[in-house]
This record gives C-alpha cells, sequence and structure tokens, in this order.
C-alpha cells in the first residue's frame, strides 16, 4: 500500500487527511498517483489539478516524475507559508 | 573551540528569548549573537487578523529544519544554530519562531540568520490559516519570499 497524506487548503477541500492507495500500474510514479486519485471525482480532480500542488515522497519534496513504491509515503500539499 | 550545536524544535508551547540567548550566547569564543523572532500580526494583505493557526507535516518538518541548519553551516562558520518553531493556535502579538546564531564575526552571523529565515519560509512545511473578521482563510505562498530564497541559490 502506498500512504498518502493531504495537508493544509488540500487536507480541507478533500476532506480527507489520509488515505491508503494500493500499488498499481498506475502508482508507479508520483503524476500516476495524482491522476489516479483526480479521477475518483470532480472535486478530487478540481483539486489535485492546481498547478502550485506540491508532492512530497517519503518526506522530501519531489518531482511529479519520481517513482513511488509499494510502502512509500506520499504528501500532497499546497507552497508552504511558515515563518 | 567550543562545539557546534544545532537546536531544532517544533513544538506548540512559547519560547523564552531570554532563556534561548542565554544558551547559545555562553560562549566567549563567539563574538556576535543574531536573532530573529516572527510574531503574529493584526494584518495581512489589508484584512484584520484576529488569530493564527499553523499547520506543519510531523517528521518532514523537522529534517527540513536540520537540513537547513547544515546548508547554513556550510556557508558560514557558525557556533550555535537554534531554530524553534511553533504548530497550533497563536493569538495576535505572540511569538511564531525564533531563529539564534553565533558567530565568532558578525557578518557570518547576520547572513545565516537571514538565509535561515528566508529559507525556512519556502522549504519547510507549515501552513498558516488566518482567522478574521472575513472568516478563516489559508495565507498564499508570497512571490517575494520566493524571490529572496532565490537570491541565496545564487551566490
Amino acid at each position: 500500500m502506498i500512504n498518502v497524506l493531504f495537508f493544509a487548503q488540500v487536507r480541507e477541500l478533500l476532506g480527507e487527511s489520509t488515505i491508503e492507495v494500493e500499488a498499481s500500474e498506475q502508482t508507479t510514479t508520483a503524476e500516476g498517483l495524482r491522476a489516479l486519485l483526480a479521477a475518483k471525482d470532480d472535486k478530487w480532480g478540481k483539486v489535485l489539478a492546481s498547478d502550485k500542488l506540491l508532492v512530497a515522497v517519503n518526506q522530501t519534496i519531489s518531482s511529479w516524475d519520481t517513482q513511488v513504491e509499494d510502502g512509500d509515503e506520499v504528501a500532497f500539499f499546497p507552497p508552504v507559508t511558515g515563518g | 573551540m567550543s562545539q557546534a550545536i544545532d537546536r531544532v524544535l517544533v513544538q506548540t508551547q512559547d519560547f523564552s528569548v531570554p532563556d534561548e540567548y542565554a544558551r547559545i550566547a555562553a560562549d566567549d569564543s563567539d563574538g556576535a549573537v543574531v536573532t530573529f523572532v516572527g510574531k503574529v500580526r493584526d494584518f495581512n494583505d489589508g484584512s484584520a487578523v484576529t488569530d493564527l493557526t499553523l499547520e506543519h507535516y510531523p517528521g518532514m518538518t523537522e529534517a527540513v529544519l536540520n537540513q537547513i541548519a547544515a546548508e547554513a553551516r556550510e556557508r558560514w562558520p557558525l557556533t550555535h544554530v537554534t531554530i524553534i518553531h511553533r504548530v497550533g493556535t497563536m493569538a495576535l502579538g505572540e511569538q511564531i519562531v525564533f531563529i539564534g546564531v553565533t558567530s565568532a564575526h558578525r557578518k557570518a552571523a547576520f547572513a545565516a540568520c537571514e538565509f535561515l529565515i528566508d529559507f525556512l519560509k519556502t522549504k519547510a512545511p507549515f501552513w498558516k490559516l488566518e482567522a478574521g473578521d472575513q472568516g478563516k482563510n489559508w495565507v498564499e505562498a508570497k512571490d517575494a519570499d520566493d524571490q529572496a530564497a532565490k537570491m541565496w541559490e545564487k551566490q
């Protein structure tokens, strides 16, 4: 399974903070996982289509073509605003 | 020579500037101590703010802050590096973030402190939710913060 986390307004708009996704041919990259989740319904499609969306694979900010494997932790979130 | 020490904390409770200052300033080989404190202010983009909630990504946040501290050490000769960032809900005027660095000389300490806050603002997974008269609102990332962090990449 891939452990998927959502933060800030992405979490709020989706109404989910974490879900598990079964690894498949479609989830071999961060972009593949995003596309799979975006296909769930209109709301998920809209939130995950944001061109500002960031992805972290195993707690490192990553590019969309980063490989994703069974057991990985993948997080989707908006640009950060700390400090 | 004093020993290099990083202190990186993500916590809900407030911090004491005098205590943190005393912790890093005790070393007589350091001539320079620079600290920065970020506070909750009462406005953003012209709207009144009543309180602020900080969300973060536990685990990743601490890793990124330690990485940023290590990057600062690669650039400047620093003795102490302290980064404390609060999460949870904070009222107007409360302290959000503390950066403290010490070095033999002031230029390194000033530069490292500015680098740390610029990098933290654009790299560490914290998000601000402001509450105000208009309801709750997620703070948008600012291009100016990105530009500030990019300036350091060129050097």
